[in-house]
């Protein structure tokens, strides 16, 4: 009996668990990146002892280079080298295809269930497949690398439900800059976001992962969708385990937020914080030196359709750039297939290797003083890409490809036909 | 005793240490670059023993522990706020920086003030005012491993994560 956050507590524990209690917990997968793992190796070190420690189990013991690659500079390749030390040491593969919460689902590490932990706050998004997956910080990693295992407080669970149709040109991206705007960003500090109703059930997959994606924006734990038989068909091929398909029981949440998505327009979430979010009609002002493509958030394959499906034909404004990063290889090689990365460099952008880019600000398209960037990132943070006079504003790729064509920030509904 | 920093809400982990200058281990590397976002004079002025004072949701956005871990390499005794995000907050106890929430002594301090904090009692006294304000007691749990210096030092203890 109890929330999604809760049914999946009790399953592991083999007891009913309720919010508020705090427990230990053998966790499913670990996973760190080329920026967090150094701190997690550390830690794991640290805790077992100069060279004599293992893993709890390689298999499950991830590690993904995503943030600087290929190595921008000689500290990153330095931390790179060491990291990679420590992963043949353990056994451990290291993936560099692409995000790693693009690649830790694709490549079967996520199930129904299961409980993940990252030591990155985006790892929120795998929630999307009914996981209880959460960001925390290296040395939580580093102890979960050594023992398998995590304290949790089990969260209080705020639902969303999302009813209503999306309007063409307004997208799930903009939802969620939406609930960032009315939960604020803590408004679901210490919770877990459990998102339902007749709009979340009709999302692919790809969709989910984007709202679960920006739960961490309002503060939350986790985000998560109940798995379905959308998510069953996504999963075939990449899990063969056997895995629950939890359902929520009755539960008590704290509260509802309801949402009908059908009034609402393409938003931009100004700078420097997530909730400054406006309908695109008042920021159309606004010149843009750079639009970004790619992330976590809006790097997959539908997001790479949709803004190719508004530049195919058109080159980009002469006084904006564009950068263009698929999210994994995966997606990058099926976008190649398809025509979309052609499309991409025939309107002038640039196409970068997969992986996180210049969303934080360290190499591919980092800001100068004074610039400003459209984005389909997650956080428009001062400073996070680059610069800190630079300016961030986030949107959906549709937005991004409309304001890529005509150098200013602009309502993609005009390039719908 | 030290120097108030006041900050105000949501001092997200990205001004806390910048990305780019967070590609290091190096713990004083983290400290020349600790919130030069927003208080470029922080770095050189901050004293050991000083305190950070601020609004709510301290610590948001990015997981990254060299944020926590570029405070406590500034020499900063504690940080005070109003409310943490939780993975800053969890953070900071790992290590061993010590995070109070306590609203009165936010709300009643200004930068530059001098205050005192008795980690053991929650205790915290601004100095310039006389004030004494009590902070939120911790979760018996998350009070042992402060008690022990962090979660590594609390598992080596313990000899198991329990």
């Amino acid at each position: 009996m109890g929330t999604l956050a809760e049914e999946i507590f009790s399953y592991k524990l083999g007891r009913p668990v309720n919010a508020g209690e705090i427990v230990i917990v053998d966790v499913d997968h670990v996973m760190s990146h080329d920026t967090t793992s150094p701190l997690a190796i550390q830690a794991f070190r640290k805790l077992t002892g100069e060279g004599g420690g293992r893993v709890f189990d390689s298999a499950r013991a991830h590690i993904v280079f995503d943030h600087i690659v290929p190595a921008a500079t000689v500290a990153a390749a330095t931390l790179q080298r060491d990291i990679r030390v420590f992963a043949r040491e353990q056994g451990i593969q290291i993936l560099q295809e692409g995000i790693c919460h693009q690649v830790m689902p694709e490549r079967g590490f996520v199930a129904p269930g299961e409980i993940i932990v990252g030591a990155d706050s985006h790892t929120c998004t795998y929630g999307a497949l009914g996981a209880f997956a959460t960001g925390m910080g290296s040395t939580d990693i580093g102890v979960a690398y050594a023992t398998g295992r995590s304290w949790f407080r089990v969260p209080e669970t705020i639902n969303v439900r999302l009813t209503g149709q999306l309007q063409p040109g307004v997208y799930v991206k903009d939802v969620t800059l939406e609930l960032v705007r009315r939960i604020g960003v803590d408004g679901a500090n210490y919770r877990a976001l459990e998102y339902s109703g007749p709009l979340v059930e009709s999302l692919s997959i790809s969709e989910r992962f984007t709202l679960c994606n920006m739960a961490i924006e309002m503060g939350a734990k986790t985000g998560l969708v109940a798995p379905d038989a959308t998510t069953e068909a996504w999963l075939r091929g990449r899990v063969n385990r056997s895995y629950p398909m939890l359902q929520p029981q009755n539960p008590r949440y704290e509260r509802v937020v309801e949402v009908d998505v059908s009034d609402l327009s393409p938003l931009i979430a100004c700078p420097p914080d997530v909730n400054n979010v406006v309908p695109v009609e008042q920021v159309e002002h606004i010149q843009i030196d750079q639009v970004f493509l790619g992330t976590c958030t809006n790097g997959r394959l539908d997001d790479l359709a949709i803004a190719a499906s508004i530049l195919r034909g058109h080159t980009i404004h002469p006084n904006t750039r564009m950068v263009v990063i698929p999210a994994s290889r995966e997606v990058y090689l099926e976008a190649l297939r398809l025509g979309y990365i052609e499309t991409f460099i025939q309107a002038g952008a640039s196409v970068g290797t997969p992986g996180c880019g210049p969303c934080i600000g360290r190499h591919f398209g980092v800001l100068g003083p004074g610039e400003r960037a459209l984005t389909t990132m997650n956080r428009n943070f001062t400073g996070r890409m680059g610069d800190p006079t630079a300016e961030i504003y986030l949107g959906s790729p549709a937005t991004v490809a409309a304001t890529a064509i005509t150098g200013h920030i602009t309502d993609p509904r005009q390039f719908l036909a | 005793m030290g120097r108030i920093w006041k900050l105000g809400d949501n001092i997200n982990t990205d001004v806390i240490i910048p990305g780019r200058y967070n590609v290091t281990t190096d713990r004083a590397q983290l400290a020349k670059y600790c919130l030069c976002e927003i208080l470029p004079e922080f770095a050189q002025q901050v004293r050991q023993g000083d305190i950070i004072m601020a609004g709510h949701n301290f610590g948001c956005g990015s997981s990254r522990e060299h944020a926590p871990a570029a405070i406590q390499a500034s020499g900063v005794k504690a940080v005070i706020a109003r409310s943490f995000a939780r993975i800053f907050y969890r953070n900071a106890i790992n290590i061993g920086l010590p995070v109070l929430i306590c609203e009165e002594a936010v709300l009643n301090s200004e930068d530059g003030q001098e205050a005192e904090v008795d980690l053991e009692q929650g205790l915290i006294t601004n100095l310039t005012t006389g004030q004494r304000f009590q902070a939120q007691p911790l979760p018996p749990f998350i009070a042992r491993i402060v008690e022990a210096g962090g979660i590594i030092e609390y598992i080596r203890r313990e000899g198991t994560l329990r």
